[in-house]
């Protein structure tokens, strides 16, 4: 097998590898996918290695293409929500405000948005964003033998997700957020329950903290697996957890503050290594500033209507719809035509789950997107691992891959 | 173990170590996040704390008895969980007074659909107030992505999806596509006043 090592490696003789080896070994190539029980998602890794070390992973993602923004350039600007429920499926709150206020900028009306829907944008995002971190830490914590703390967080996020479903009407699929504001008010007595529940998840927290921080298998497994310069993380795009791991001092929601992050008031948290132990610590510390963002929010939600009052964008209310002739034939041409967005082109980025989320459209006048493009930051994540996992184990890209949180549906589109 | 920087253990009592304040926000701190410092070579005490936390869980659920224990899963399909007021579950079609199909046909619902999955033709009455209504009226729940669209579409609350079911497994994929029957069969008498009011309604708002 000298000729794959030749192709891989560029070299010729074997011994300039294997120098410290005693008994030479062939590089072999093995497929870890497209279903393995430790790859979130469905996705191919076609390792090159040299006994239990990786000379080389080639990273097939794909199998989740669902052509979105082909879809979108065929759907009305309201029809795309769907699409979006399904990037990333693990916080599709987020997915929906990011992509609603791409609309939103392009009509320009960004500063219209009525305040308490703005707050419940961000309510529901950050409500997001833990669930999707508890995923994350849960599944790879799971992936690593420690089972428990999987059980408890997803415990947790099943508590999320039901306030979410009351909310939206669906567990998963919101399809929520509408372009100038929300599709409906939060539910009456929904943030007591909010609140309650956010005590329990600190307990939840603390808990799974106890159980894995030292953690003798978990730190072996995580510390000093997947180290990333900060240099590197620049040069590659990571955002995010990810990032932040790598000690870029970058999140959305504090460098290019939108929506009602300036009226609130958190850390962000960074670390220096960015290993994996280092990723998962800023993932948690991530949903314990989520948790004090939303207590913030209960206080300071303000009363008011939660959908923007602009003819073009916003359907009559349904007792004017019943109703009167007006607000029945702008309620057929908001159907059939979708909201006429003006032609130019716009980007909007939000901190998604895993980094920054962006989306760009470019609009012709018409009710659909012209193009509608959607930076992804699982993509530019999972490009990234097969230089991380470089020269590490087989038994290190769990982690590795578990930490970077690759999501299918975000990842293929 | 990593080389680290703060792998020394810091006292908790200062608080995280802030590293800037972001100038576009200034209500943000960036901060150094705490790596806790491994305690010591076997994690014997780590070990112990993890085993607490799960035998307080294994005592709380024994002792607490059946009915409060922590046990969040559900036995089902002994015990169901209720699905919220707002879950979007099957399609139903509302009714007339009189019982017959609320639907006018207008054909906003598969307009709008962004699965394709409604399918109607419409026909004729005799009735001068309505005009059409639909002959057939069929929703392929195989392809409905339950987004609600289509009741937030609909300007005669003709069709809804509050029937607090999921849609049912089937063997057959055609045994999921509802009929009108079936979606009549689901639905009930709408309250909604609608056209009847005439130019007094301004004032009665």
């Amino acid at each position: 097998m000298a000729d794959l090592k030749t192709l891989v490696l560029g070299r010729k003789d074997v011994q300039d590898l294997d120098v410290e080896q005693e008994m030479p070994s062939e590089l072999m190539t093995v497929n870890m996918g497209p279903s393995h029980p430790a790859m979130h998602g469905t996705v191919r890794i076609v390792l090159t290695v040299d006994g239990e070390r990786i000379v080389k992973g080639d990273i097939q993602p794909g199998y989740l293409h669902r052509c979105f923004e082909k879809e979108a350039e065929y759907a009305t600007y309201t029809q795309i929500f769907p699409y979006t429920d399904r990037l990333n499926y693990v916080s599709p709150m987020i997915n929906n405000v990011g992509y609603a206020m791409a609309v939103e900028k392009l009509l320009g009306i960004t500063a219209k948005i009525p305040r308490r829907a703005e707050y419940v944008r961000v309510i529901v995002s950050e409500v997001s964003r833990i669930t999707d971190h508890m995923t994350c830490i849960g599944a790879s914590a799971m992936e690593l033998g420690a089972f428990t703390p999987f059980l408890y967080l997803l415990k947790a996020r099943e508590w999320l997700y039901m306030l979410l479903e009351e909310v939206s009407g669906a567990r998963l699929t919101h399809s929520y957020v509408r372009v100038g504001g929300v599709g409906k008010d939060l539910p009456d007595g929904w943030l007591p329950k909010l609140l309650k529940r956010l005590d329990e998840i600190e307990a939840v927290l603390v808990e799974c903290e106890v159980m894995l921080n030292n953690n003798k298998i978990f730190r072996d497994r995580m510390a000093g697996v997947g180290a990333f310069s900060k240099e590197d993380a620049i040069n590659w795009g990571l955002t995010g957890p990810v990032g932040r791991a790598c000690g870029i001092d970058y999140d959305v929601r504090k460098d290019f503050p939108y929506s009602i992050y300036p009226e609130l008031e958190f850390d962000v948290p960074t670390a220096t290594t960015g290993d994996c132990y280092d990723r998962y610590l800023v993932r948690v510390e991530e949903m314990k500033q989520s948790i004090r963002i939303l207590r913030q929010c209960a206080t300071q939600l303000p009363d008011g209507p939660t959908m923007i009052d602009d003819p073009r964008v916003a359907l009559p209310p349904k007792r004017d719809a019943y109703n009167t002739i007006e607000s029945m034939i702008r309620h057929f041409k908001h159907i059939v035509d979708g909201i006429k967005v003006p032609s130019g082109e716009a980007y909007t980025f939000v901190e998604g789950g895993n980094g920054e989320l962006g989306f760009f459209i470019v609009a012709d006048g018409a009710g659909r997107p012209y193009k509608c493009y959607c930076r992804n930051p699982s993509f530019v994540h999972l490009s990234s691992v097969p230089k991380t996992m470089q020269d590490h184990l087989i038994a290190d890209i769990v982690p590795i891959f578990g930490m970077i949180n690759m999501i299918g549906g975000e990842c293929d589109k | 173990m990593g080389a680290h920087a703060t792998d020394h253990d810091d006292s908790e009592t200062d608080g995280p170590k802030v590293l800037s304040v972001s100038p576009r926000n200034p209500r943000v701190r960036t901060i150094q996040i705490h790596r806790p410092a491994p305690q010591d070579a076997s994690f014997l005490a780590a070990t112990a704390k993890g085993l607490g936390v799960t035998l307080r869980h294994f005592f709380k659920n024994v002792l607490r008895g059946k009915d409060h224990n922590y046990i969040e899963t559900v036995e089902y399909p002994e015990k169901k969980v209720d699905y919220p007021e707002r879950f979007r579950g099957l399609h139903r079609l509302m009714h007339r007074d009189d019982g017959a199909v609320r639907c006018v046909a207008c054909m906003c619902c598969p307009t709008v659909c962004p699965a394709h999955c409604i399918t109607i033709v419409p026909a004729q009455t005799d009735d001068k107030g309505i005009e059409k209504f639909p002959a057939v009226f069929e929703i392929d729940e195989l392809r409905c992505v339950v987004c609600g669209l289509c009741v937030e579409a609909c300007p005669c609350d003709a069709i809804r999806m509050d029937t607090g079911e999921h849609a049912k497994p089937v063997e057959e994929r055609h045994d999921a596509v509802m009929t009108k029957d079936a979606l009549l069969e689901l639905g009930a008498r709408s309250t909604a006043v609608q056209g009847g009011e005439g130019a007094a309604w301004r004032e009665r708002k």
